[in-house]
């Protein structure tokens, strides 16, 4: 059975503190001005008839990947359990992927490489999880193998009403969120 | 040699050919085609368990520490406080660690308080101004001259040398810019104050009222923890606030109130769950004074009094109510916690704690719970006794405050401004408290502050309370220092170790190395007979048998379980004059105050303006994180909230209507000017207040980042409106015009 | 009323969702009119008979542009140093890679095209000038004169190559609705055609070669209107975000741009000269080719900077 992770940010949980974005920083080194994920505040209606869904954004780890097909040089490929991955070592800072993604997921580094969530494939490795997965002080980030059934993520996105970011896009994305 | 045709194109496929497979070749050995996972490789060779200082709830934490370098900061799973997640705040401790505008040395001023320019001493040449000084206020003023404010888990070590020294002159801006009032309230009505960590099972409610405490927002890590579990088993929360906060887009009810209006809001729901019989009856027979002086207290605060005055539909205050009370016992009304708004503070949280009695939630499962502090003996050898000395001078004369239960921050403020209280003080030991955006009414504070004769700032940034220090002594930060244990109560009671994970990085020491030197040099050596904070715990741990390495190396000791509520068998005792839940109270009424808390309006603004209301962000710690550049990354500045509506209508802006994120100034009713800072105009807020998160527009020029960004709250607030119970400093009663900010050329 | 609030302040992801600068379109400019080059000095070239002195030159800028091209690409690339990773791989999915290819196959195939439409003495003074090169310019040369016709046929293969690979580049980066058109590819062929031709008409060319190539120029514009109008009606057409796209182009903040310099400037008007010149009602200038060359930079300025919008 191959490995499909994906993740599952439920927004009633989420309170948009943060928390993720600043344990990816630190556990992946990124760079100052650098982000692999972010939080959305996204708010409806007016005074006093108002809705607020937060959202803890990244990298969608989609199945459908336009970034990887308009890369020329094989660094964005596609990992273990359909992780997406840049390799910086054989990357041009071309940008066609950035142009390519719709969720603006990719950045340039200063040192001129795109980056990206990794899903924390070097923590999974290890049995841990993602970095902003284990922080998250409301537990709304669930990580996991979506092909197997038993597994938390795959319960949740089968239990719980979700949608994915711009399905219109095409690109399947492997991020869920639970509403 | 001529190179005929056909060699010439051997030569080119062969050339051809070579090049591809080299390259290919080449890329094998350099072994550039694999692709390997990427790994920042972030973990620590050594991870140092200890608790967090980003914020005072004290979150146990791993230090990760490769080459000699603080990489992450995680949460230890084993801490009951953090249970391995952390806030961002604590995830951000690096950017304090690593921080550039750090302290780096002691600095003496060399100019007037106040104009910010020092000289960097050694230690020793700043230790012995500071106790020459001490030596001097001591002959002319005696020791009780000298009072120490303090906020943080190194105060403890001050707190010894005022001791030592002879003067019970020790506040927090915690109490009487904070947590007061609410202390005072279920003082009187349960016969404890509260305390922090507030002993709330908020996990198990089934119903969560929010009076304001804007948790999510507020990101006291196992609070926001436990309301995300409640609100992920189906809790229903019911939120009070002007303003639609992160906890209101998740409640059921959201009541956009009137700022200043609780009261009322309170009393009628009061008078519904009474009249629909929705209260716990046995519960109150059973264990509460006052029913019937209640019910007829509230006999007339209908949901239809309290709709005009709140600005909330009756409709909305009676469901609510009604949700609130069916969800009994588990229905958890939250106690809040900065709760020091409009000067009748003491009695709106009263109104709260009778809320939690008539539901019965107090000693419940999904209530509030009994906590204990773990068993820890004090440390053995004492030193000489100290001093006696003249009783604390933070209330003026004539004695005003009576259930004030600690020094108010503020009082003591107050006794420096000659001929206020029963003595004078005339020198401040300041630690880990920047009182410039703490206490209200600036000017006031000001005024103190020249008047001192001495003024010792203890802190790890340049913040604005160093600028009008005379000697600031650069202590090193949570991550490079040992210090007494955690020891505060808790449902399962435990204490946790706080230990250095790198060195002190430039000139900066521990506060327990300050203190017991500064004490050698002013004669009080004896006092401290221990070696250092790690032999200072040793000795307490001994004393019962317990021993440091088992501490040090999961950074927590576990107590022994015991009942939290009624469930769990725990019978319930109240420690009131009447030993019972006083609904009325005759302590309050003896003070002369209120017994059973009565609504009086707050005055109104001047037309056009805005009550100015202040809350947190949950990526900073007041002021003290707006110069951490990790943190500041995703939250740069604080902005002003004003209703989009409101602002379109908004007079004096030459016809062009104000854009989103446009700088604005806040004008108070002083004539106070706010720096400019970015208009947020937002559906999110009632029309009659704007809103800014507490600790921005900072004025310490040596934190290069937040100098100057975004606006003070603080600053604005010159009106004071102070809680006649406890001596609390209302901060919310003040109003604002917004003007667009001028053009910079 | 909806109100997002994107917790990311960073120069490092936002700033960079505009990826690409004044390089992309500029190198996609010089490529297009490479390839227009290409095509139609080979069709030229076909013809019997004498040849001006300037076409017999003129191949060789299909070569120059590219290398300019390139050189443009290789400023916009943030990691030059790993340039070379273009050419340890060719992925089928990606127009980066095909285009880097096809850039490589445009030098041998030009160059030699090139050598062969010099006349014996221009072939001998180039080899006296190229120095240590001068064997190999002449045997490259020897090898291609019998070859000249298929060289021909190669050179307007690639040339369309490579006009379509610059529209097909953006096509392919389906996130962005304004590039998601099949016609780009087309549109940017005949575009670059019509630039190549304008390239070529402001040297001095023999009457009938200004002629052919005026006529071709005119068939190109009037293609090319064609397909802009196609590209416009599909993008109205299409969902919400291609109608905005769309409305960027029509009336948004390009469309002063678009019907000034494109349309009008760049099309309608050196169409309508070239008609005039070629009904000998007016006397050539370079005012028609200049005015092409400056719509078909503006057209690709306009559709990769709205594109990222
Ligand atoms: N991230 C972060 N978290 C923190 C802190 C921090 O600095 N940063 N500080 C910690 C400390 S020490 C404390 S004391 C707490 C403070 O946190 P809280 O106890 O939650 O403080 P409040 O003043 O109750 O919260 C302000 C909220 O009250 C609302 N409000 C203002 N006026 C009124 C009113 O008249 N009626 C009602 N019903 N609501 C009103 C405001 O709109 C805002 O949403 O936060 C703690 N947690
Ligand atoms: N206008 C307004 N005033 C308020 C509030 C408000 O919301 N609005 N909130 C009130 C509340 S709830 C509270 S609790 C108080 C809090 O007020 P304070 O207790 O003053 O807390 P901070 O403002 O965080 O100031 C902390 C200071 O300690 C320093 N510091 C940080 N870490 C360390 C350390 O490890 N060692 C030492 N020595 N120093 C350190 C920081 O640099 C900073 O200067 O403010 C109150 N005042
Ligand atoms: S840490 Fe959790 S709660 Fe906070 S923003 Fe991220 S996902 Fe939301
Ligand atoms: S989100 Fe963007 S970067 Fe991530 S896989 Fe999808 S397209 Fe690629
Ligand atoms: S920037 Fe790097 S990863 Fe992205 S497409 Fe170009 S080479 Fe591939
Ligand atoms: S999974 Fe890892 S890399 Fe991706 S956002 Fe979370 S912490 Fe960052
Ligand atoms: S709540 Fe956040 S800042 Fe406060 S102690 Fe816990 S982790 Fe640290
Ligand atoms: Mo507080």
């Amino acid at each position: 059975m191959t490995k499909r992770y994906a993740m599952a940010v439920d927004t009633r949980r989420c309170v948009g503190c943060n928390a993720c974005v600043i344990a990816c920083k630190t556990e992946n080194a990124l760079p100052e001005g650098g982000f692999r994920d972010w939080v959305v505040q996204e708010v409806h209606g007016t005074f006093p008839d108002l809705s607020m869904q937060i959202r803890s954004e990244r990298c969608n780890h989609c199945a459908d990947t336009p970034c990887v097909a308009a890369c020329p040089t094989g660094a964005s490929h596609v990992g273990e359990g359909g992780v997406v991955l840049v390799n910086r070592s054989k990357c041009t800072g071309c940008k066609a992927c950035m142009a390519s993604c719709p969720y603006g997921a990719r950045y340039v580094t200063p040192q001129g490489f795109v980056d990206k969530c990794t899903f924390c494939l070097h923590r999974v490795e290890r049995g841990k999880g993602p970095a902003c997965v284990e922080t998250c002080p409301t537990r709304s980030l669930t990580f996991g193998d979506l092909a197997d059934p038993a597994s938390p993520v795959a319960q949740l996105v089968a239990r719980r009403s979700h949608a994915v970011l711009q399905p219109e896009a095409g690109t399947r994305p492997h991020v869920f969120f639970l509403t | 040699m001529s190179v005929t045709r056909r060699q010439f194109i051997q030569i080119g496929a062969a050339g051809a050919g070579a090049a591809a497979v080299g390259s290919g070749l080449a890329t094998r050995w350099w072994g550039l085609d694999r692709d390997p996972t990427p790994d920042p490789r972030t973990d620590g060779d050594a991870v140092v368990p200890t608790y967090c200082e980003l914020c005072f709830w004290g979150c146990g934490v791993l230090a990760h520490v490769k080459d000699g370098r603080v990489t992450k900061v995680t949460g230890n799973p084993a801490h009951p406080l953090s249970r391995g997640m952390l806030c961002p705040r604590g995830a951000g401790a690096t950017g304090l660690l690593y921080d550039p505008d750090r302290l780096r040395q002691p600095l003496l001023r060399v100019s007037d308080r106040g104009e910010d320019r020092f000289e960097p001493v050694s230690w020793d040449a700043a230790l012995n101004r500071v106790a020459e000084g001490l030596e001097r206020v001591k002959q002319r003023h005696g020791t009780e001259a000298l009072a120490l404010f303090t906020h943080g888990s190194g105060g403890v070590w001050f707190k010894q040398l005022m001791k030592a020294w002879g003067s019970s002159n020790i506040g927090a801006p915690s109490y009487a810019q904070c947590r007061g009032p609410r202390e005072a309230a279920f003082q009187v009505t349960f016969g404890t104050p509260l305390g922090s960590p507030e002993p709330l099972d908020l996990a198990n409610a089934r119903c969560i009222t929010l009076i304001g405490s804007h948790l999510g927002e507020n990101m006291h890590n196992t609070q926001v923890q436990e309301l995300a579990e409640a609100v992920g088993k189906g809790a229903q929360l019911v939120v009070v606030d002007p303003r639609f906060s992160v906890a209101a887009s998740k409640a059921r009810y959201w009541l956009p109130i009137k700022p200043g209006t609780d009261i009322a809001l309170l009393l009628a729901w009061i008078h519904v769950l009474l009249e629909e019989r929705l209260y716990d009856a046995d519960y109150l027979a059973q264990h509460a004074n006052g029913l019937e002086e209640l019910k007829a207290h509230v006999a007339t605060a209908t949901p239809e009094w309290a709709g005009p005055i709140t600005g909330l539909a009756p409709a909305l205050i009676r469901d609510s109510a009604r949700l609130i009370g069916a969800a009994r016992p588990a229905s958890l009304v939250h106690p809040g916690r900065h709760t020091v708004w409009y000067g009748d503070d003491t009695q709106r949280e009263r109104a709260m704690s009778i809320l939690v009695a008539l539901l019965g939630n107090w000693g419940r499962r999904g209530g509030y719970v009994l906590q204990q502090k773990y068993p820890l003996a004090g440390y053995p050898h004492g030193g000489p006794p100290p001093p006696a000395t003249r009783p604390k001078v933070d209330k003026p004369k004539g004695g005003l405050y009576p259930l004030a239960s600690e020094v108010l921050a503020s009082g003591l403020c107050d006794a420096t401004r000659p001929g206020q209280a029963l003595y004078d003080l005339k020198a401040w030991l300041v630690y880990g408290c920047n009182l410039v955006q703490a206490m209200p009414d600036r000017p006031r504070l000001l005024e103190a502050i020249q008047a001192l004769e001495l003024l010792v700032a203890v802190d790890v940034l340049p913040s604005e309370i160093c600028g009008f220090a005379d000697v600031v002594l650069p202590e090193a930060t949570y991550l490079e220092r040992d210090d007494d244990v955690w020891n505060g109560p808790w449902r399962r009671p435990f204490i946790a170790a706080r230990q250095a994970a790198v060195p002190p990085m430039y000139d900066t020491k521990p506060g327990w190395w300050i203190v017991k030197e500064l004490a050698a040099k002013v004669g009080l050596a004896d006092h401290f007979p221990w070696k250092d904070a790690q032999d200072f715990v040793k000795a307490r741990l001994a004393v019962k048998g317990e021993s440091w390495e088992t501490l040090k190396l999961t950074g927590v000791l576990l107590g022994a379980e015991a009942p939290t509520c009624e469930e769990e068998g725990a019978d319930l005792s109240f420690e009131t004059e009447s030993g019972k839940i006083e609904l009325f109270s005759k302590d309050l009424e003896e003070a002369g105050f209120d017994p059973l808390p009565v609504y009086r309006p707050q005055e109104e603004g001047p037309p056009g303006s805005f009550r100015l209301l202040s809350g947190r962000a949950p990526l900073h710690t007041f002021g003290r994180t707006v110069n951490n550049r990790l943190l500041a990354e995703p939250y740069p500045e604080n902005e002003v909230w004003l209703n989009a509506d409101a602002a379109r209508a908004l007079p004096g802006l030459g016809g062009r209507a104000l854009a989103n994120g446009e700088k604005v100034v806040l004008v108070n009713q002083d004539g106070v000017r706010s720096n400019p800072v970015r208009v947020k105009l937002t559906q999110r807020i009632r029309g009659d207040c704007v809103y800014l998160v507490h600790g921005w527009g900072q004025t310490a020029r040596r934190q290069r980042y937040a100098f100057g960004r975004g606006a003070s709250d603080a600053h604005l607030t010159t009106r004071v409106k102070i809680d006649p119970i406890m001596g609390g400093t209302g901060m919310n009663g003040n109003f604002v015009r917004v003007e667009r900010a001028p053009e910079v050329a | 009323m909806t109100e997002l609030d994107v917790a990311r302040h960073s120069h490092l992801v936002d700033p960079q969702l505009h990826v690409w600068g004044w390089e992309i379109p500029a190198y996609l400019f010089l490529g297009g009119m490479a390839a227009g080059v290409m095509v139609l000095a080979s069709r030229l070239l076909d013809r019997p008979g004498e040849r001006s002195r300037a076409l017999r030159w003129l191949p060789f800028a299909a070569p120059l542009l590219v290398s300019a091209g390139m050189a443009a690409l290789f400023l916009d690339l943030e990691h030059k140093l790993f340039v070379w990773r273009f050419y340890l791989a060719f992925r089928w999915t990606s127009p980066m890679s095909w285009g880097a290819w096809i850039l490589l196959l445009v030098y041998p195939v030009s160059l030699l095209v090139a050598l062969t439409a010099l006349d014996d003495e221009q072939a001998g003074w180039l080899a006296d000038q190229s120095g240590p090169l001068g064997r190999a310019v002449r045997a490259a040369r020897g090898w291609a004169l019998p070859r000249a016709f298929a060289l021909r046929r190669a050179n307007v293969a690639v040339g369309i190559g490579l006009g379509l690979y610059t529209g097909i580049l953006l096509s392919t980066l389906g996130a962005r609705a304004l590039w998601s058109s099949a016609l780009l590819g087309p549109l940017f062929l005949v575009s670059g055609l019509s630039t190549g031709a304008a390239l070529l008409l402001l040297f001095p060319l023999e009457a009938e070669e200004r002629h052919l190539l005026a006529r071709w120029d005119l068939l190109a514009i009037g293609a090319e209107l064609v397909l802009l109008l196609l590209f416009l009606v599909g993008l109205a057409s299409g969902g919400a975000a291609a109608h905005a796209a769309a409305g960027l182009l029509l009336g948004g903040r390009f469309g002063a741009a678009f019907w000034g310099l494109v349309v009008v400037a760049g099309l309608a008007v050196p169409a309508l000269l070239e008609l005039l010149e070629a009904r000998r009602l007016l006397r050539p200038t370079a005012v028609a080719p200049a005015l092409v060359l400056a719509g078909g930079l503006a057209l690709r300025w306009i559709v990769v900077t709205a594109g990222q919008l």
